[in-house]
């Protein structure tokens, strides 16, 4: 069992009062809040430790290198691959998904090639690929889902076929919570030779994802929406697919030699991180790994589970409120609307209540048009939220709709 | 009244206000006695681009006054836009174009109304002073 009491301790911005309530995060999806330890390794580097990787032979530089390099390690721990070649450091989910869609679009989509997403992707995971459709003369395929928000998976049987460059997919459903069945999509599209990106940014938090078990192509995330720092994300690719692509931007600690005639660019990882490497956020993200570790991702699963099932029967018990998102398997994300109340309208009287969720399309337009509706509200749920919490969440929702009347 | 007394007279009214809730209260009360857009407006072409609701505005020249009407799909909006109506419409181009509208700051509805918020408000704000200058300019060149 988590002690969740502890645990809360642990991030100080839960302990804070907004319009005079204690304040209630449920914007987890959006992003964590994070541990001190994250915090306090941040502040230890800017003021004692900082000095750039990989280039400088003097002791402050070759140790930072060496904390680079170790969260490096780290990650590629956390999810489980084969190799640190495999673990790209970017800025976050949505420039690794770019860095696939332009370089793998640069060396094997061709016109009239498909690219294949699902009816349920954040807008990162669908304009790098008309982006990508339009410079190539490509075509943009989307697998539908039902009125659960689920993979229609004999759909994804008929869309796919010889001319199918890549299968672009969410791990999970940000909008909607939906937990793909991955491991089965991409055993299907190995079959046909297609190989797949996973979106993580929204499974990664909830400690669910081993890449080899998946066997995904490849898979992204973000460092800010699992409790580590802003502006580092992971690309984490199979060895053999990295060692097949151009590299995407040009600059310092991406290349091996250089001369006006010619540039020999360096081994993996480095060739896909020009520039000076954001070995602060790396570092800071090791922490958060190693703090999610410390409480334990089974536990964190189990409970959080249990936050889910209470939010919904709790949520489901309001007359006119309404879930999006009902697949058999979720993470702790709810979707809701009140029946006659605009999203917006009860975000801002929840705000004024202390609760902080997130209202609107939630980056995912075609989610909403899917299901008829403009937006929803989102409560994401995570570790340190309570059962209190909820009922907060349910009281207010109560109130609210008084005043809706 | 002014421009300047009626945006007093609602800071007025605001501050017997202590609580969020109520001042929400009110502005829902304020929503409902927003007179009809005509629904020949509640197109594309009057809506203010914004995140999350949607509102729309229309304004037309009623002698030397412009007279603007509004509707949106949230309540809350919908109370603020009738606030910003309430100081607004029935004022000269002139006078509308260079408004100093003060009392959002001070009713506390600033975090709604400023520029980084994700909705149409501070749009309906700059399209309000727009139609104001298109109507000004039309007016200096007759």
């Amino acid at each position: 069992m988590l002690d969740v009491n502890k645990i809360r301790n642990d991030f100080p911005a839960l302990d804070q009062m907004v319009y005079g309530q204690p304040l209630v995060y449920f914007d987890n999806g959006a992003t964590t809040l994070k541990p001190t330890v994250v915090v306090d390794t941040l502040k230890e580097i800017y003021s004692k430790r900082n000095s750039n990787v990989h280039r400088g032979i003097h002791y402050l530089s070759l140790r930072m290198t060496e904390e680079y390099e170790e969260a490096r390690k780290r990650v590629r721990k956390f999810i489980n691959a084969g190799s640190d070649r495999e673990i790209i450091f970017t800025s976050g989910t949505t420039a690794s998904i770019n860095t696939i869609s332009s370089t793998f679009g640069e060396e094997f989509v061709k016109e009239g090639d498909e690219i294949l997403i699902s009816a349920m992707e954040h807008h990162s995971n669908i304009v790098p690929w008309q982006i990508l459709a339009k410079r190539k003369s490509a075509i943009l395929k989307v697998i539908p889902m039902n009125d659960k928000g689920e993979i229609v998976m004999e759909k994804l049987d008929d869309l796919m076929h010889e001319g199918t460059r890549i299968l672009a997919i969410n791990h999970v459903s940000n909008a909607l919570g939906t937990i793909n069945p991955v491991k089965e999509i991409i055993q299907k599209a190995h079959k046909e030779n297609i190989p797949v990106l996973l979106d993580g940014a929204q499974a990664i938090p909830h400690g669910i994802v081993d890449v080899q078990d998946l066997d995904c192509d490849f898979y992204v995330f973000s460092g800010h929406k699992v409790y580590g720092p802003n502006g580092i994300g992971v690309l984490y690719g199979k060895e053999e697919w990295l060692e097949k692509l151009p590299p995407w931007q040009g600059g310092g600690d991406m290349v091996e030699k250089v001369s006006f005639e010619k540039t020999i660019y360096a081994d993996l990882p480095f060739k896909f991180e020009a520039g000076t490497a954001n070995y602060p956020g790396a570092v800071g993200l090791a922490k958060a790994l190693d703090y999610i570790d410390t409480l334990g991702k089974d536990r964190i699963t189990a409970y959080e589970k249990e936050l889910l099932n209470y939010a919904t029967s709790r949520l489901s018990g309001i007359d006119g409120l309404k879930i999006f998102g009902t697949a058999a398997n979720k993470i702790s994300i709810v979707s809701f609307l009140l029946e006659g109340i605009h999203q917006e309208d009860t975000g801002m009287i929840l705000d004024k209540m202390g609760l902080a969720l997130r209202t609107g399309t939630h980056c995912a337009e075609p989610v909403m048009t899917r299901f008829g509706i403009d937006g929803t509200v989102r409560a994401s749920l995570v570790f340190y939220n309570t059962i209190e919490e909820i009922d907060r969440l349910y009281e207010g929702l109560i109130k609210l709709k008084q005043m809706f009347k | 009244m002014t421009l300047k007394e009626v945006q007093e007279q609602i800071i007025e009214e605001f501050e017997i206000y202590e609580d969020w809730m109520d001042k929400y209260n009110y502005l829902i009360e304020l929503s409902q006695g927003l007179p009809a857009l005509d629904h020949k407006y509640k197109t594309r072409e009057y809506i203010i681009d914004g995140c999350q609701s949607k509102v729309w505005l229309y304004a037309e020249m009623d002698g030397n006054i412009i007279r603007y009407t509004a509707d949106s799909d949230a309540i809350i909006t919908k109370g603020i836009v009738a606030l910003l109506i309430k100081v607004m419409s029935g004022r000269s181009p002139e006078e509308i174009k260079d408004a100093d509208l003060f009392f959002i700051d001070r009713i506390g509805l600033k975090d709604n109304l400023s520029p980084t918020r994700a909705n149409g408000l501070f749009s309906m704000v700059k399209q309000m002073k727009l139609y104001a200058l298109a109507y000004f300019t039309k007016q200096q060149k007759l």
